[in-house]
């Protein structure tokens, strides 16, 4: 299994700079609006990126319009239901957001008077871009892979598990793409590729990850005291 | 401006793991371009206060970094002052004379400065219209430091027809962001932990520094530090303050300063002498503007902090309590709804009585008081430190200048 791939695997980090639009929403219906007219980059900074941004707090939902909703307009039920939308289930940003207007259409058509903001802030769309940073850190076996996984930032965990299925097309990650196409250990690619970021950000991807890649390299190793 | 060198390895102990190594692959991206910064002061202020410690850390970095500074009469910094009212939404009268000095003196510090780089960063409105004398290459930003979101119209009006010259603009916040045809970024402040507001202090300094100061510590410390300011609320941490003592005998420090200059503040100060009374337990200090290792000792001995604003631009001292590992009650304005993390590393608040409520809650909780102490230094060191404000400015070079 250690043998070495014919192309390395290099890792790269990534920081996201945050453009403010000038887009805001006081109600819910304001924010379906705005959410169709918003950049593609703005569906993708409110719904992915969330992860680069702060690790998850108990009991908060895995995207900014869904804790508005909640926390801010105090609307529980759109905020669950938008919580429930996964980004990893669909092929694009822009089925993305056709299901996330749905969502609030479908919510506020049984509403009157929509719900808005009372007490709390509004919405603020943002887009992100985000700037690909090089780390010194590259791998050609799976050892070598594990002991990088361990020792990069968390933002290359995001970058190569996340941003690269959505923006670079590659629906597995560049993690799980690697391990087969240049280790050819489908397997171990498949389970890596299932590992579900809502769980608990990058620091629990990142050790699952490692428990994987762990078990995988344990299996091959030669029994002790032979 | 020529200022001390700094290194980005000091920061090794105190950034997030793999911070420093993060940055030295980012500034490879954009090693020997030139960053300039423009303000208008080299001391006193926030401003000045984070840009002689970036700039170093920058040119550390391998960026070319400079730090300009424009010179103006009183009568410019009165105008400028009247500017930064009228932005924050005070009602302000400038007249056409004021608004032809201040344009005259831009005028001036463009020929004497002549300021180039791949990206300027003009920082606030007293020197933005040097944007005027912007040289074809290079791009040039504005930077706002200060809250936006509600200025008196004709003032913004006339400062934004220099804005809307700029190729693009940062705020603080998405609230202080305005209607621009240009591109608008957003990078919070953050504080730095080697400074001697922030640096670790050892317990004999703290009680050496709380001796000078006549701070007794026999009791549980409850601590705001803010100028005195009406929109800093210092009456309504009294009021607290006074609802809590029913139940916890503790003691109040109001540590703030600037009022021996500020008509206002001088003031504000009376009210604030006068609604502590004769309370033994509330102590009011007036400390001078750079009393740094004064507020370090005292935001280190406090048992939790206060930050009760009612209007507020960004509130560092927040960050800089948390990242002394204190809970922190704070005003549910400006940038402290950000930096609190409500329930996790403090409260945020609207009211003296729900302030009241959440003191004795949390003093009535010690080993939650310890729980939100260091999540909120966590919190800070991940979001607030001067690192990530090199790396916010770095990626905007590399974005701005690709």
């Amino acid at each position: 299994m250690d043998v070495p791939a014919a192309t390395p695997f290099v890792f790269l980090g990534c920081i996201e700079l945050q453009e403010l639009l000038g887009l805001r929403a006081r109600d819910e219906r304001e924010l379906m609006e705005q959410l169709e007219r918003a950049p593609l980059g703005s569906v993708y900074y409110h719904t992915h990126s969330v992860f680069l941004r702060h690790a998850r707090m108990p009991g908060t939902f895995p995207n900014d319009f869904a804790n508005w909703a909640a926390s801010q307009v105090g609307d529980q039920a759109l905020g669950e239901r938008l919580a429930v939308v996964d980004p990893f289930a669909v092929e694009t940003l822009e089925e993305l957001r056709d299901e996330l207007v749905s969502v609030i259409d479908l919510h506020i058509a049984a509403l009157h008077p929509v719900p808005r903001v009372v007490f709390g802030e509004p919405f603020f769309f943002v887009q992100s871009h985000v700037v690909e940073v090089p780390t010194d850190l590259a791998a050609q076996t799976l050892g070598e892979f594990r002991r990088c996984v361990a020792e990069v930032d968390a933002s290359s965990i995001y970058f190569h598990a996340l941003e690269s299925r959505v923006r670079r097309g590659r629906r597995r990650g560049d993690f799980a793409e690697w391990i087969e196409g240049a280790l050819g250990l489908p397997a171990l690619a498949g389970k890596i590729a299932r590992i579900d970021p809502y769980v608990g950000g990058l620091e629990e991807m990142r050790t699952r990850m490692l428990g994987l890649l762990d078990a995988a390299l344990a299996e091959e190793a030669p029994p002790r005291g032979r | 401006m020529a200022v001390s060198p700094m290194h980005i390895e000091d920061y090794r102990e105190v950034a997030p793991k793999g911070t420093v190594e993060f940055l030295l692959g980012l500034a490879e991206r954009v090693r020997g371009r030139r960053f300039l910064h423009v303000n208008s002061t080299r001391a006193g202020g926030g401003v000045a206060e984070i840009l002689s410690r970036l700039t170093p850390l920058m040119t550390d970095l391998g960026v070319q970094a400079a730090w300009e500074v424009i010179e103006g009469d009183p009568e410019f910094f009165a105008t400028t002052k009247a500017f930064h009212n009228a932005l924050q939404g005070t009602e302000q009268v400038l007249t056409d004379g004021m608004l032809a000095h201040y344009l005259e003196v831009n005028r001036d510090n463009a020929g004497r400065l002549q300021p180039e780089g791949d990206l300027v960063l003009i920082h606030d409105p007293q020197p933005a219209a040097l944007i005027e004398a912007r040289p074809p290459r290079g791009k040039w930003v504005w930077r706002c430091h200060i809250d936006l979101s509600a200025p008196q119209r004709p003032v913004w009006a006339f400062l934004r027809r220099f804005v809307v010259r700029y190729d693009a603009a940062v705020f603080s916040l998405p609230a202080f962001a305005q209607q621009l045809p240009l591109r608008q970024f957003l990078v919070y402040p953050s504080i730095d932990p080697q400074s001697e507001k922030n640096r670790r202090m050892s317990r004999r300094e703290i009680a050496k520094v709380l001796g000078a100061l006549q701070v007794p510590d026999d009791k549980p410390l409850l601590l705001q530090v803010s100028r005195f300011d009406r929109f800093k609320d210092p009456v309504g941490v009294i009021n607290a303050y006074r609802l809590v003592k029913r139940y916890h005998d503790v003691r109040l420090v109001l540590a703030g300063g600037g009022a021996a200059d500020d008509p206002e503040g001088a003031q504000v100060l009376a009210e604030v002498r006068e609604a502590a009374g004769r309370d033994p337990d509330i102590l009011v200090l007036d400390l001078p503007p750079d009393a740094h290792w004064q507020i370090n000792a005292l935001q280190r001995a406090a048992t939790l902090v206060i930050q009760k604003s009612i209007r507020e631009g960004f509130g560092l001292t927040v960050a800089e309590a948390m990242w002394k590992g204190k809970p922190v009650i704070g005003g549910a304005a400006g940038g402290i709804g950000v930096q609190i993390l409500y329930g996790v590393t403090g409260y945020t608040v609207t009211s003296v009585e729900g302030a009241a409520y959440r003191i004795r809650y949390l003093l009535s909780n010690p080993a939650l008081m310890r729980k939100m102490g260091e999540a909120g230094r966590e919190h800070v060191r991940r979001n607030f430190l001067i690192t990530r404000h090199l790396r916010d400015y770095l990626s905007l070079l590399v974005h701005l200048t690709a």
